[in-house]
């Protein structure tokens, strides 16, 4: 089996049902068969679910600087799987909210989106991972041709939002959401820093580029 | 979050058990001595020492609902008691080595009767009532607790508090190697909160020594807390060590943390929300035995009632008070 065959066949079906455990262990503690959700299961689930969201969008941030680091490039065949999941579980966390916190109310629902910042943030970046995920096939990629790559741009602003929605929301102890903000802003200044690199060297070359041809 | 080690030696490390529990013991008929300043009519309410023990004596309250009460576990188990750590199931995972006993609390400030005092010595000249309960926590949650407990109205009485004594202080317990959640500085030690004193002497107010007819719960506030119902979660005060008649407004942990969200007052209002979240509705939590769905769909959010459906009994202490301002 080649490389690319064992990826598609036994890898990503892998990491598919792996990425599907923390819904799983959701409806187990439901039905107290892998434990419990607690004596508040509503907020419970809407966290997880919260929370998951956040850990995909970090991890599916975190594909390209360590395949530009180690030199995987294979990892890339998996950016679009975890996105998705990201988005499907940022998905569970805002259909929580709608049916089971909101309980469908109007009233509440409106004024909990146009009122609370913090939901204002936490739904702008469902509304801009509703048109990643809607995007995400091999067609929609090739119809769109540049613009795909900018409005796929938008999980940084969707992983920023993310993390402040979080921060906003909590009582008073920051830390886990300080957590996040962390690999947020390092999964994010690598790319600024490696973006700042090589306009340098572009520069460097168009000074010198008579002269020194040799890449960095 | 900083994990801070203990600057200190564990006097476990130096002190062999067996002479630290003589010692106070000691302490204990020390202070039994120095508190007979409040031996009155002795009703004789009795706080056995043991967990869970079951108490005695308990009247029947007119002011407990007949609301469905939650579960032992809902109230055991989801708690806000940062002492012992910040998610709801820290105080129950975290306070089981907490000794609540012996424990005196020492009364200062504008009262005749000033001093260190007994548990046992402040306990024993009352009566002690079921007060069924709900609890209405600042996050939007609420809970119906079958408490135990004594008036606090008459515990103030016992201390003959002077006419400069304009407020109630109360302290919690400072002491990190007992409390492991004070290592993190989520708030500033010790927990303090404070009552205006016509409020402290409203007769809803208790001090609860007890939960379902048995002795309190360390994770609930073990062995004596503050309970007043028509406010959020967070006045009532758990752990009581010291209890101070000041002749100025306390600034409380909650205040000092976040001025611009949580008031002095804290009064459960509908009408008034937390600066980043709606007050008007609130869920009544409580896992079903079986779990399953009905679990989740059983927990229906209610319209939150101001004063937590106790105006008929508190809401002339606030009269001519602007409640917005004074949140």
């Amino acid at each position: 089996m080649n490389v690319i065959r064992q990826i598609r066949f036994l890898w990503k079906p892998l990491l598919f049902v792996a990425s599907l455990i923390p819904a799983a262990l959701v409806v187990g503690d439901t039905f107290q068969i892998t434990g419990t959700l607690g004596a508040n299961p509503i907020e419970e689930i809407q966290d997880r679910f919260g929370n998951w969201g956040l850990r995909f969008i970090l991890i599916t941030l975190s594909v390209t600087p360590l395949r530009q680091m180690s030199g995987w490039n294979w990892l890339i065949r998996f950016r679009r799987m975890l996105g998705l999941f990201a988005f499907f579980y940022v998905l569970m966390h805002f259909l929580t909210w709608l049916f089971l916190d909101q309980e469908l109310l109007l009233s509440a629902i409106g004024e909990d989106i146009f009122e609370r910042p913090f939901i204002t943030l936490g739904f702008t970046a469902f509304l801009i991972l509703i048109a990643m995920a809607a995007t995400s096939t091999n067609g929609m990629r090739r119809r769109m041709g540049k613009r795909w790559q900018k409005l796929h741009y938008g999980i940084y602003a969707a992983g920023i939002l993310g993390v402040w929605h979080y921060w906003w929301q909590v009582k008073l102890d920051a830390s886990d959401p300080a957590i996040y903000a962390a690999l947020l802003t390092a999964l994010l200044g690598y790319r600024l820093w490696r973006r700042k690199r090589k306009v340098a060297a572009q520069q460097e070359r168009n000074q010198h580029g008579h002269r020194r041809l040799e890449a960095p | 979050m900083l994990i801070r080690r203990p600057a200190d030696i564990r006097p476990s490390e130096i002190t062999s058990k067996e002479i630290y529990l003589s010692r106070r013991k000691f302490m204990q008929s020390a202070v039994s001595a120095g508190g007979t300043v409040l031996a009155g009519t002795a009703a004789g309410a009795i706080i056995p020492e043991e967990r869970r023990a079951e108490l005695t004596g308990i009247e029947k309250s007119e002011f407990s609902t007949d609301e469905t009460v939650n579960s032992y576990t809902d109230i055991t188990t989801y708690n806000n008691y940062y002492e012992f750590g910040i998610d709801k199931g820290d105080p129950f995972r975290n306070s089981g080595d907490f000794e609540a006993r012996p424990w005196s609390i020492t009364v200062s400030g504008h009262a005749d009767k000033t001093g260190t005092f007994n548990l046992e010595d402040i306990v024993k000249p009352h009566v002690l009532e079921e007060r069924i309960y709900r609890l209405r926590c600042v996050e939007a949650w609420s809970m119906v607790v079958p408490w135990v407990g004594i008036p606090l109205a008459d515990v103030i009485r016992q201390f003959a508090p002077q006419s400069a004594a304009k407020y109630v202080v109360f302290r919690t317990l400072n002491d990190r190697e007992r409390m492991p959640g004070q290592r993190s500085r989520v708030l500033r030690w010790p927990y303090i909160e404070g009552l205006r004193i016509d409020e402290a002497a409203n007769p809803l107010a208790i001090l609860a020594v007890g939960l379902y007819g048995e002795v309190l719960p360390n994770q609930n506030g073990a062995p004596i807390r503050l309970v007043v119902p028509w406010k959020y979660g967070f006045k009532s005060i758990k752990g009581i060590v010291s209890i101070d008649f000041a002749e100025t407004k306390p600034r409380t942990s909650w205040e000092l943390a976040a001025p611009h969200e949580y008031g002095f007052y804290a009064n459960v209002n509908p009408e008034v929300d937390h600066p980043r979240w709606s007050q008007a509705r609130e869920r009544r939590i409580g896992s079903t035995p079986a779990g399953g769905l009905q679990s989740i769909f059983s927990a229906k959010k209610q319209a939150t009632i101001k004063f937590n459906g106790y105006g008929e009994q508190v809401a002339h202490l606030y009269e001519g008070l602007d409640l917005r301002r004074n949140f």
